[in-house]
């Protein structure tokens, strides 16, 4: 699979929205859960000593 | 003998926590070298659809995060099982520690499946049977955590989500029958989100290394949340 | 087992009837609620017609949910409860006889109303057959899997809210078969195939409904 260019690769053939939508919410999603995790370690470790 | 004796050695809460930590990071770098490996074929080797055109490379995380949000409900029942049945208290505790990345891949499920569907079958939310099913599981999961949390006694907690996590998992195939019934009756042609006339190598590799790389992730995750419970309970 | 069955039976039934407002307030519920849809989507008769089955079932379904709450706050509350683990019963059979008790005086009911409410919509007669013995099957399901709810809830605060968020999932299936059945019927096809599987739910948990239940009480009640 060749994209012409970044801009192609980018626009995802009209797509954009929805591909970069769902790719976006995902990685968000995974970085909150990641954050909330990382913050209850913090504050469990705190607690634990 | 000695793996007998191996399995009840790390039954307790003390001698699995340094394990837990050492395995959540293995899976933790062995999720993002997949991930990275999946999303490189998902956006560079697998070819552009002549139907759907690129929309359709939502599929790569869409049908691994329902694949992981299903498991994961499964392998929570599981762990709530074996805490009900033989009173263990860290069993109960992977149950809870599962529940809350089980709950979060359901939703990215129902996101992607949207904005999936909006492209390729023209509305956000089609009432298609699986993603109908998924939001059920949604509220199963989101069920689970809201009783634990409203009850302030542990041990109760553990074993009234344990309960409700078994009779859940039972009635999940119910469920899905019944959806996938209701859907054929009031869609007549169904469209399936998942049905993808003809896979490409790149495709179906594509989404296996996004699935492997989400079920290490979710072990990680897994690990990671019993170890937080651990310390705040003992 | 049959006697304390009997007798938790008589009990619960009596208790019911001391009580009319609660099991009015829970059949007035299900009439409201009924009502309230035409209003919110129009009056249209073919539309209204065409998604009678399905209201009538959803609020039979609400309503059903509403007078769970009930089931065991009062006993928990005056410790009857606590004698009823502690006896010589099996549990799961006393369980099994309150559900019985709950089902008379709130599931039943609701399939002597319904063709009311069928009226309301035109419904079409022939149809009365087949949303009555829907409901006849499915309201006892209603009353097994929340009466499990309803046990894990025990004396818990926010109660009635979380147990519909544990319970209406659980619900779907019976939504969707007993509502099925009506339209299919109404569609001129056979509605056997879903009152079979009604009646298999009915079957199935109230073989493993009981069981559920009294773990729960005992998990809520050490």
């Amino acid at each position: 699979m060749s994209w012409g260019s970044w801009s192609e690769f980018w626009a995802m053939g009209g797509y954009a929205f929805y591909v970069w939508g769902a790719y976006g919410v995902t990685a968000a999603a995974i970085a909150v859960e990641v954050w909330a995790l990382a913050r209850r370690t913090r504050r469990s470790r705190e607690t634990a000593s | 003998m000695s793996t007998a004796i191996k399995w009840f050695w790390f039954a307790s809460p003390q001698t699995f926590f340094p394990l837990a930590g050492r395995v959540a990071v293995v899976c933790a770098i062995g999720a993002a070298l997949l991930g990275a490996a999946g999303l490189y074929v998902g956006f560079f080797v697998a070819p552009t659809d002549a139907q759907q055109g690129d929309a359709y490379r939502i599929i790569f995380i869409h049908v691994a995060a329902a694949w992981m949000s299903m498991f994961l409900y499964v392998v929570m029942a599981f762990w709530a099982a074996i805490g009900l049945a033989f009173n263990t208290r860290l069993s109960a505790m992977m149950a809870s520690a599962i529940a809350p990345t089980g709950a979060m891949f359901t939703f990215v499920a129902l996101w992607t499946g949207a904005l999936w569907g909006r492209p390729a079958w023209g509305a956000y939310w089609v009432w298609d049977a699986r993603l109908t099913s998924e939001l059920i599981l949604l509220f199963l999961y989101l069920g689970f955590m809201a009783l634990q949390a409203a009850i302030d006694d542990q041990r109760r907690a553990d074993r009234a989500g344990a309960l409700l996590a078994i009779v859940g998992v039972v009635n999940v195939p119910i469920i899905y029958y019944s959806v996938q019934w209701w859907n054929t009756l009031h869609q007549g042609a169904s469209v399936s989100l998942t049905r993808a006339p003809s896979m490409a190598t790149a495709m179906l590799w594509g989404m296996l290394l996004m699935a492997l790389a989400f079920w290490l992730y979710s072990i990680a995750a897994a690990l990671a949340r019993v170890r937080c419970i651990i310390r705040e309970r003992e | 087992m049959i006697a304390a069955i009997r007798c938790v039976l008589r009990r619960d039934l009596l208790l019911a009837l001391r009580r009319p407002s609660d099991v009015a307030t829970a059949l007035l519920f299900f009439v409201i609620v009924a009502s309230l849809f035409p209003l919110g989507v129009g009056a249209e008769p073919n539309q209204l017609r065409a998604i009678a089955p399905g209201v009538i079932w959803v609020s039979a379904l609400l309503s059903s949910m509403l007078s769970l709450a009930r089931l065991f706050a009062a006993d928990h509350a005056d410790g009857t409860l606590e004698q009823m683990l502690l006896g010589a019963a099996p549990l799961g059979a006393v369980a099994a006889a309150k559900v019985l008790a709950h089902w008379l005086v709130a599931g039943l009911p609701l399939v002597a109303i319904a063709p009311v409410i069928a009226l309301q919509y035109d419904m079409p007669v022939p149809l009365y057959g087949t949303l009555a013995l829907s409901l006849l099957l499915g309201t006892p399901v209603l009353s097994f899997i929340g009466a499990i709810g309803a046990a894990l809830t025990l004396g818990l605060r926010g109660g009635g809210v979380l147990l519909a968020l544990l319970v209406l999932p659980l619900y779907v299936p019976v939504l969707i078969f007993g509502a099925g059945s009506v339209d299919m019927a109404a569609a001129g096809l056979s509605a056997l195939g879903q009152l079979q599987l009604l009646a298999a739910l009915l079957v199935v948990s109230a073989a493993f409904a009981p069981w559920a239940i009294a773990t729960a009480l005992r998990i809520s009640m050490e």
